[in-house]
């Protein structure tokens, strides 16, 4: 046994926000506070990216300098990012360790405070843990690799794998697709990056583990997923941070590609502090016969803007986002799902749950493309809201086009309340009003939950748990 | 230490009118008492004001669980301290199974990592239904959801029957019922009686009182008791009707 089961476990009970907590910052590599192309040479020169990176990088800095902030949406506190106040790139060297022995005590001690080796060691066939700008440890099981397996971080991809990697990078999604994938494209560090060949179905999880740990810091890691014909793969991701009285910047890009008759499913649960920006790009391509599918929970964070998306490019991809947004006092989860439909028989799935608790503010913002010349696509979209107490706010701007004749659009939404009779009647039991709050927040996600892996949906009861505790006075 | 549930003198009232009017009443562990009274005499008024419902203020008198006030404290504090509420009106509560319900409010009364095991309790849980007689595939329903009224109210005497109070206090349980559910109802109740357990029930109508054999009724006019006795009381309450009482009242 390695010495990380001595180590103390993260303690169920300790706090409401268990990643809040960080350790003093000793980095060798610093690019410094503002984003210039300076910036990007430092980071290009620290992670030897070759030649076509720098030009690449430069091209999208240009491009995020010219596109507008997206304020025509919900909400204007995105002019409440300052970009020069960020620090672009943080790290302890470029390359990641194989075993947790060489990562450095502090970067390991918030890992193992978060459960992650443990994990590792329980049910995941490979783990990357990002710290900041780059992936402290990575690390894919013998057995899975020795399939062919590919699964390392986005420097490493570009290097050693450029022949999959270039074919498919900024593919999905262009670096000019809207301000925040052009930032991720200028600055990208980390991320993971992986290839299942053609017939391979990776039986247990990836997992990728995102954490900061400095202050007024910008993480942007970029990933690139490639499942080939008939292959299969889950991928799950997790997020925290510290909370700190500055803004902390979150801002991914992730590229999903399902070759013929191949099936990816990428989860995400995450659970950011309260002060982060988390503006992400998520999308994928769906070809024939292929099924991509989004499992999307959101915790936490100042403010979310996500929409993970599929484009189904191939007859008879099947595309499914199912989203679980929490927003609690004075969050604002702005999420949602984008389907694009590029064949005939392809069919897509939304079912998105939110909750708005006290002045939380949940929105549900969809896309579903039906093109004239279609036939045969489906389309299903079920939006519920729940909504804690009167100041709670949310809305549902669903946008589903669709044209031609022999396509079937079905869309469904409810709103509903956690009445006080409700809460009295569970109190009367024996409940406290914290318990109460949670467990009816719990039944309200139950159905789709039970769609997930396991461990995620434990995980998930957990930490709504966390935060209906917290909001009761 | 007593063993009663003793109220005293209890005045409440809702958005400023008072609807009780100083009631006393004491329920002894062991023993079935029932309150019969028409609408509007402040007898679910009462079961919510003892539950500790946020809508009610007491404006005077106490409610006493074993010479302990239970005034003051929280609704959750007030049932682990062993007090049960027969809702007459039972909230639904949508994704969360009976099961899972039942096994929070059991785990809620225990201390923390001290968890009910689940083996047990399920079979504890089964053998309650067995003597209930509700069928097994019931638990796996959420709670209340789109139940029939009989439905419901099987659910408040199994979730009674899984919680053990010291005291139930049943709050027109047998509103809404045909008689079917009113039989397999009372049933219930009658196998939960025992020494361990005080029960009041609250009814307008004397049927259920066939049933339900209190050892005491009392009459509620107007947010008080102005009769109690034997239960005989309730067959001639049925004859003579509720004018009779409300004579009483005003004498």
């Amino acid at each position: 046994m390695s010495e990380a089961t001595t180590i103390e476990k993260p303690d169920l009970k300790i706090d409401q926000d268990e990643g809040n907590f960080s350790y003093p910052e000793d980095y060798a590599f610093d690019a410094g506070t503002g984003l210039t192309e300076k910036t990007i040479d430092y980071i290009c020169d620290v992670k030897e990216d070759p030649d076509w990176v720098r030009e690449f990088r430069k091209k999208a800095l240009r491009i995020f300098r010219e596109k507008p902030l997206p304020t025509h949406w919900a909400s204007k506190d995105l002019e409440n990012i300052h970009f020069d106040d960020f620090r672009y790139y943080l790290s302890k060297g470029a390359k990641p360790k194989r075993t947790w022995d060489e990562v450095p005590d502090d970067v390991k001690r918030t890992f193992e405070r978060l459960g992650i080796p443990e994990k590792e060691r329980a049910f995941l066939a490979g783990v990357e843990a990002q710290f900041d700008s780059e992936a402290a440890y990575s690390n894919i099981k013998k057995a899975v690799a020795e399939q062919g397996v590919i699964f390392v971080g986005s420097r490493e991809g570009l290097k050693e794998h450029p022949e999959i990697f270039r074919k498919w990078f900024g593919k999905v999604i262009p670096t000019a697709d809207n301000k925040f994938s052009a930032l991720n494209s200028a600055v990208f560090s980390g991320g993971s990056f992986i290839y299942v060949p053609k017939g391979v179905k990776v039986k247990h999880p990836l997992q990728a583990y995102f954490r900061i740990n400095a202050e007024n810091f910008g993480q942007f890691e970029r990933t690139l997923i490639i499942v080939d014909e008939g292959a299969e793969l889950t991928y799950m991701e997790g997020c925290t941070a510290p909370k700190f009285d500055s803004v902390t910047l979150h801002s991914a890009v992730v590229e999903l590609v399902a070759m013929k008759g191949a099936k990816l499913q990428y989860i995400t649960v995450q659970n950011w502090s309260p002060n982060v920006f988390n503006l992400v790009t998520k999308r994928g391509l769906a070809h024939e016969e292929s099924e991509i599918k989004w499992i999307d929970c959101n915790i936490g964070s100042r403010l979310t803007m996500k929409y993970p998306g599929v484009i189904l490019k191939g007859r008879k991809a099947r595309g499914e986002v199912l989203s679980i947004a929490l927003a609690n006092n004075g969050q604002h989860q702005d999420t949602g799902a984008k389907m694009i439909h590029a064949a005939d028989e392809t069919t897509s799935n939304i079912i998105s749950k939110s909750i708005s608790i006290g002045s939380g503010r949940a929105t549900y913002r969809g896309l579903v493309h039906i093109p004239r010349h279609l036939k045969g696509c489906k389309n299903n979209t079920e939006c519920d809201a729940l909504l804690i107490n009167t100041e709670s706010r949310t809305d549902t701007y669903p946008a589903i086009v669709t044209r031609g004749e022999g396509n079937s659009v079905q869309h469904e939404a409810s709103v509903s309340k956690v009445s006080a009779e409700q809460i009295f009647y569970m109190q009367q039991r024996g409940l406290s009003e914290g318990q109460a709050m949670s467990l009816s927040v719990n039944g309200f996600v139950n159905e789709l939950v039970r769609q997930f892996p396991m461990e995620y949906s434990v995980e998930l009861k957990r930490l709504i748990d966390l935060e209906m505790e917290g909001s009761v006075g | 230490m007593k063993s009663t549930l003793e109220i005293k003198g209890l005045k409440a009232a809702i958005n400023g009118t008072e609807i009780l009017h100083g009631l006393n009443l004491t329920v002894p562990k062991g023993e079935v008492h029932a309150i019969m009274g028409k609408n509007g005499s402040g007898k679910s008024t009462l079961a919510k004001v003892m539950a500790g419902h946020p809508d009610y203020e007491v404006t005077g008198g106490d409610v006493l669980l074993d010479g302990k006030t239970i005034l003051g404290l929280d609704p959750d504090v007030r049932a682990r301290e062993g007090l049960f509420l027969a809702f007459q009106y039972p909230s639904e509560i949508p994704g969360v199974t009976i099961a899972n319900f039942m096994r929070a409010a059991l785990n809620a009364r225990r201390p923390e990592g001290q968890e009910v095991d689940a083996v047990e309790y399920y079979n504890e849980l089964y053998k309650k239904m067995d003597l209930l007689k509700i069928d097994r595939s019931f638990t796996s329903r959420a709670v209340n959801d789109g139940f029939s009224g009989g439905e419901k109210k099987k659910n408040e005497i199994l979730q009674m029957a899984m919680l053990e109070p010291k005291y139930a206090v049943l709050d027109e349980t047998d509103s809404g019922l045909d008689i079917d559910a009113l039989k397999i109802v009372s049933h219930g109740v009658n196998s939960l009686r025992g020494p361990k357990m005080g029960i009041l029930v609250i009814t307008h109508y004397q049927r259920l009182l066939d049933y339900i054999v209190p050892d005491v009724v009392h009459v509620m006019v107007d947010g008080r008791i102005v009769k109690s006795g034997p239960k005989e009381l309730a067959l001639e309450m049925e004859k003579k009707g509720y004018d009779w009482v409300e004579n009483l009242a005003t004498v």
